[in-house]
């Protein structure tokens, strides 16, 4: 048969069976699992593997797939975490509306940064995100309309509640909505990666000159990329601020989250969309038990190991963990 | 019918004049060369054309459109499509992901996005490399790797900028050839160009560029009696 026949008739994408297989087993497994017995501490592990799962996905698209490294991307999480609480506590709007609402905010939030800010390329890029960043945990310290330091205390409901999004007797409702969330990001980004704008941004990191000559607006696809980015954020915080029911700058604007949803994806692999799952399944880990072990904050341990982590990463495996796994079973199969 | 008219086009970078009052025209379905010296503002007459650089003074006109001043991306969505001379390959994808990023101009859908540019990797002859990664290529295969994503687009007008350039002698003949099946398939061509001979071999017209100035302008046997070009570029040698 003609060469170029032989081409065509090759799948789009690896639809190995096997593959498919493991990933629907796993989505089966991580359904099954409160059920067999995972107690009140293991619920809260998975929750926060699923949670750091999503937030480095967002960094993920922002910097994977169209290059440009935001240091300051715990504002969107910020933004989604006052949404809900904010808007629950003031007006009494339902935390699944407002979880809606927290994501338009930080989309626009992201036309609005990302307009004056993506004309910066590179170190510029970055040190200005971070700034940003900063600057958001500095307005809400000082905005006395949102609680200023003191933050937003959701009030309480007296049992558990679908509507407010509140549940007390057990993590497992928690873990169900985060697992819901967590797998239709992935699809979605998945999806992302597959399509016509993932061609595109992905071409917009690799050479934005050479992107131009393809009739690509770089500016433009490097904004959907950050509203995108943004969107995929703001539920966290949102999800977050329901999980724990006190929010305040500190908390939610901190930028220690900006930097772990970085090495996160760093670690796991980024550009890849399962760099973020593997990233956050070995790192949330860490960081839990040596809160568990050393108290408090994990008295800084956590980030230590993550710096030796990234430090080995960076030597022996620079496309990340992710590159553990064998090529052909998790990205598209590059025949030689 | 003329494709591409440029009008007065100056460009100065500090006190060095990159293109100095350059016109010329390209008639449609034609192959014009474009020879000159190291540093005779080439490179930079492309930028200009194709937006990558704003011009002080001068037109570009596409058709009947005036297209000085507009940015790359609408340029090339236009039908100007490029490659360049510091090979610029997305080198973590591979080359038929590479080539996709330019089918995707014309077709939203995916499978055909794919078979067009695995159409346009054939016609390149590299169907058996569109596997491999970009950064895997040798740099003959990369030339033809951005010829292949410029195609892509569908462009009216191609600018090639030294296609020849940095490839072994057994790699030249095929990259000339496909040049002449493009001329064929309808699409017109600027091209730079080092290697004198293919440049005679392949072109319509020639410009002859020194110093940033236009010094000739005409098909390849006008330019190679042209005293002015023998002394800046052809020498005494290659004249004969």
């Amino acid at each position: 048969m003609d060469k170029l026949l032989i081409a065509k008739s090759e799948p789009l994408w690896n639809t190995d069976k096997r593959i498919i297989s493991l990933v629907g087993g796993l989505i089966v497994l991580l359904f099954a699992l409160p059920h067999f017995g995972l107690n009140s501490f293991y619920l809260h592990l998975m929750i926060m593997i699923f949670m750091h799962a999503v937030m480095a996905q967002s960094w993920n698209v922002i910097a994977g797939f169209s290059g440009q490294i935001s240091l300051g991307h715990g504002a969107f999480f910020g933004i989604g975490a006052y949404a809900t609480s904010f808007l629950y506590v003031q007006y009494g709007i339902s935390p699944w509306i407002s979880i809606f609402l927290g994501m338009i905010v930080s989309g626009i939030a992201a036309v609005l940064i990302g307009i004056p800010m993506l004309r910066l390329s590179g170190h510029y890029f970055a040190i200005a995100t971070l700034l940003i960043g900063i600057s958001f945990q500095i307005i809400f310290q000082r905005w006395e309309w949102v609680g200023a330091a003191s933050g937003v205390w959701v009030p309480m409901t007296s049992g558990d509640s679908w509507l407010a999004l509140q549940f007390h007797s057990s993590k497992m409702p928690y873990y169900y909505i985060f697992l819901v969330f967590f797998i239709i990001t992935f699809f979605l980004v998945w999806l992302l990666s597959r399509s016509k704008l993932g061609y595109r941004l992905r071409a917009v990191r690799d050479d934005p000159q050479a992107a131009l000559s393809l009739c690509i607006n770089v500016s433009n696809y490097k904004i959907i990329a950050y509203v995108i980015s943004a969107m995929i954020m703001a539920p966290m915080g949102s999800l977050f601020a329901q999980y724990i029911l006190i929010i305040d700058p500190d908390r939610v604007f901190n930028i220690e989250i900006s930097i772990i949803v970085l090495l996160i994806t760093v670690l796991g692999g980024i550009g890849n969309v399962w760099g973020p799952i593997v990233g956050a399944a070995i790192l949330i880990p860490i960081s839990e038990y040596s809160r568990i072990y050393l108290g408090g904050t994990g008295g800084a341990v956590d980030l230590i190991l993550y710096g030796l982590i990234l430090m080995l990463i960076c030597i022996f495996r620079p496309e990340g963990l992710i590159s553990f796994f064998p090529k052909n079973i998790l990205e598209r199969k590059k025949q030689r | 019918m003329k494709i591409l008219s440029v009008e007065n086009l100056s460009r100065s970078f500090g006190g060095i004049k990159a293109n100095n009052d350059i016109s010329f025209e390209v008639a449609e379905g034609t192959i014009l060369g474009v020879i000159g010296p190291n540093g005779a503002g080439k490179s930079t007459l492309f930028d200009l054309i194709t937006g990558y650089t704003k011009t002080d003074n001068g037109k570009v006109g596409f058709f009947d459109k005036d297209i000085s001043g507009l940015s790359p991306d609408k340029i090339s969505s236009l039908g100007i499509g490029r490659t360049f001379q510091k090979l610029k390959p997305f080198a973590d994808q591979t080359l038929l992901e590479n080539v996709m990023i330019g089918s995707f101009v014309k077709e939203d859908n995916i499978k055909k996005a794919r078979d067009k540019a695995l159409e346009i990797i054939d016609f390149v002859d590299l169907i058996e490399k569109r596997h491999h990664f970009a950064r895997e290529l040798s740099t003959g295969q990369r030339k033809r790797l951005e010829m292949a994503r410029a195609m892509a687009i569908e462009p009216k007008l191609l600018l090639m900028d030294e296609v020849t350039g940095g490839v072994d002698q057994k790699t030249i003949p095929g990259l000339v050839e496909l040049i002449k099946k493009l001329k064929k398939s309808g699409v017109t061509i600027i091209t730079i160009e080092h290697n004198i001979n293919i440049i005679m071999e392949i072109s319509d017209n020639i410009l002859a560029l020194d110093q940033g100035k236009r010094i000739a302008y005409g098909t390849p046997k006008e330019i190679q009696q042209n005293k002015e070009v023998i002394d800046s570029y052809l020498g005494t040698v290659d004249a004969t």
